[in-house]
């Protein structure tokens, strides 16, 4: 989601493209700092995102979409026997009172998603539909619901792997459930395994989880109150952090807990709001996604290129699979791991299905990409890259026309929303870097005071310069976090599958019963 | 039988009265016993980083701890002192619903409350502890003034 990729960054530079042509000069250092991260990462980055021979599908997108598929037909389709049963856990209807003051299902649930919805679901979307056409939303729902299942694996095993300290302060994720699970089925190279997961979680953090936000956030602002440097968003951004995540300041942390669900709700009801007032045509945009997703309708690429886009979309946005989640969902207290699994489910649902088909749909209701009266088929732009929109806009500027067109004064409230994203983001991806590093070098007050520390130095970074090569080399740490997380995922879901058998088989005899009706 | 009284405390001197009327109503009755109980405001509703979640389970011990030691415990010797029998309970929730619970888990004759002596801007908005417990308690309610 946070890794809008190349296209939104391209989008970006091509923008800005006056204003960097005048500062090159200046900006002798950040262009050398550029040129030698590129020379070293750039066969890391070409390699992971590198198309499968003979097309232009990144074969890392494959990896992600066909390990959804494995696990959706493994665990028989687990998304949709136990959605209402995950539900009904979120509610808390199966949360024993004695427990009460604990972290609930949905704490867990609403924790890790206001670390996945953001930036991919406003901006992300656009760049799919923008290029994939509205057909690309329906292979962007499909991957979505597949991916339901990869994040009901990662999660389970997040928490019955967990670590349980003596202060009663929790720690789980891929690392500890590589470690421990590989060590249970008596198989080697967990530890390594574990390693390389935790270096990746940390470069992806710093990275996609940090200076991608912070960049786009910095591009958002000065958008509206026009161009000024980088790096003092980055200053503020990296305060308002500091105080957060070393400073313990409880009350931004909480204020921002709170808007940020709350921007969630207010965009997906707009968008509904701009669904009702239109509803006339929904019928007929459900009709362009539809035929789009088998005919591309004109697209570049043909229905080839939007299923590319809706995938990777998907895949970008919900992170089912990259192992993220699993760290966040693992402090939850229950006494059968399985049933976060089951909770987690809703997490591709709500980010990818909902928010992600409400942006798409918005889109292509607005009218704001061209369509050729003649032919019914969209017209291209002149590079032939992209469908041509109305003021010649992509990424979060299309999103922001699309509901500007509808309602005036949207694109502000669009542009708090973009940023307090990025900075719930920012705090729920410090804290996964943080329990990576403190993985590798011990738990500890120091150790993570240093990590903390370089966290905000980064923010700073990754508002001030255009760090192309450095973001492209973070989106893919993140998505290498994939090649490990999924990796060992094929080994550890035979303990899945003992969980969910066993849990099935009680929940049907009436041994897991509700507490509340 | 034993008649038994729920008593809330909110560890303020409002409590205090509270459980000073619930001594003497359990003198006249006789064979009674109190149940005080303290409640920590929670929703497992509210929205929490991932950090505050990590530790959760050690707040929470430190919580009950915390009011177990400074409300409950001098509560319970005090009324033990004078000679009626008393348990205490720290839980975490709603006050209004766990007060109710608790009395139903109890199969408590009364609950026995103070009228909060806080005001202010957001008990006008959402309505005080006190009022909820009046509106939706499954047994008889004393409010001490």
């Amino acid at each position: 989601m946070r890794f809008l990729k190349t296209l939104m960054l391209s989008a970006i530079a091509t923008t800005g493209f006056g204003t960097m042509a005048a500062a090159q000069e200046a900006m002798t250092i950040d262009q050398r700092v550029n040129e030698a991260f590129a020379a070293t990462t750039g066969p890391f980055v070409s390699l992971i995102f590198a198309p499968i021979p003979g097309t232009s599908f990144p074969w890392i997108v494959m990896w992600l979409v066909i390990a959804a598929s494995i696990f959706t037909i493994y665990f028989g389709f687990v998304q949709f026997r136990f959605f209402g049963h995950a539900i009904g856990l979120v509610k808390g209807d199966y949360s024993d009172p004695e427990d009460a003051g604990e972290v609930s299902h949905f704490q867990a649930l609403a924790t890790a998603l206001s670390g996945t919805v953001g930036l991919g679901n406003i901006a992300g979307v656009a760049v799919a539909v923008g290029i994939g056409g509205p057909g690309a939303t329906f292979w962007m729902i499909l991957a979505g619901l597949l991916g339901m299942a990869s994040k009901f694996t990662e999660c389970t095993l997040g928490v019955k792997y967990r670590n349980e300290y003596e202060d009663g302060t929790v720690s789980g994720g891929p690392m500890y459930y590589i470690s421990k699970g590989f060590k249970e089925l008596g198989l080697p190279g967990g530890k390594f395994l574990a390693i390389m997961f935790s270096i990746f979680c940390i470069l992806g953090a710093l990275g996609g989880g940090n200076m991608f936000q912070a960049n786009q956030a910095h591009a958002q602002i000065s958008g509206i109150v026009g161009d000024y440097p980088g790096w003092i968003t980055g200053i503020i951004f990296a305060g308002v952090v500091y105080a957060v995540i070393v400073g313990g300041i409880k009350s931004i942390a909480n204020v921002t807990e709170k808007v940020v669900p709350f921007m969630g709700v207010l965009y997906v009801g707009t968008a509904l709001v701009i669904l009702l007032v239109n509803y006339d045509k929904i019928g007929w945009a459900f009709g362009q996604i539809f035929a789009g997703a088998f005919t591309g309708l004109g697209v570049a690429g043909g229905f080839v290129g939007a299923l590319i886009q809706g995938f990777k979309r998907a895949a970008f946005s919900n992170e089912a699979g990259v192992g993220s989640a699993a760290i966040a969902h693992s402090a939850v207290r229950t006494k059968e791991p399985i049933t976060e699994g089951f909770v987690s489910l809703l997490e591709p649902l709500i980010d990818t299905v909902v928010i992600c088909t409400m942006t798409a749909l918005v889109i292509t209701i607005s009218q704001q990409l061209i369509i050729d009266p003649a032919t019914g088929l969209y017209v291209l732009n002149e590079a032939g890259s992209a469908i041509a929109t109305v003021n010649d806009v992509s990424g979060v500027a299309l999103t922001s026309a699309a509901f500007g067109s509808a309602i005036g004064w949207f694109p502000y409230v669009l542009a708090i929303a973009v940023v307090l994203f990025a900075f719930s983001t920012m705090i729920s991806w410090s804290y996964y870097g943080l329990k990576s590093w403190t993985y590798l070098f011990g738990e500890g007050k120091n150790a993570e005071l240093t990590f903390k520390i370089i966290f905000c130095i980064f923010i700073v970074i990754g508002a001030a310069a255009s760090l192309g090569p450095v973001i492209d080399f973070s989106d893919a740490a993140i998505f290498a976090m994939a090649v490990v997380n999924i990796f060992c995922l094929y080994f550890l879901m035979g303990l899945v599958k003992k969980e969910l058998n066993s849990y099935a088989t009680r929940l049907q005899a009436g041994e897991i019963r509700k507490f509340k009706n | 039988m034993t008649t038994r009284l729920v008593v809330g405390l909110d560890g303020h001197g409002s409590g205090e009265r509270a459980l000073a009327y619930a001594e003497r109503l359990a003198k006249l009755i006789g064979d009674c016993e109190l149940m005080i109980v303290y409640v920590v405001e929670w929703s497992p509703y509210s929205f929490q980083t991932a950090e505050e979640n990590a530790q959760r389970h050690k707040r929470r011990e430190e919580e009950i701890s915390t009011a177990t030691q400074r409300v409950i415990d001098p509560a319970v010797a005090k009324v033990k002192s004078s000679g009626i029998t008393a348990r205490g309970k720290v839980r975490h929730g709603d006050v209004a619903s766990i007060l109710i619970a608790v009395a139903e888990e109890e199969k408590a004759e009364q609950i026995i409350v103070s009228r909060s002596s806080e005001g202010g801007f957001a008990k006008r908005i959402f309505g005080s502890a006190t009022s909820n417990l009046v509106m939706h308690a499954s047994v008889p309610v004393t409010v001490v003034n």
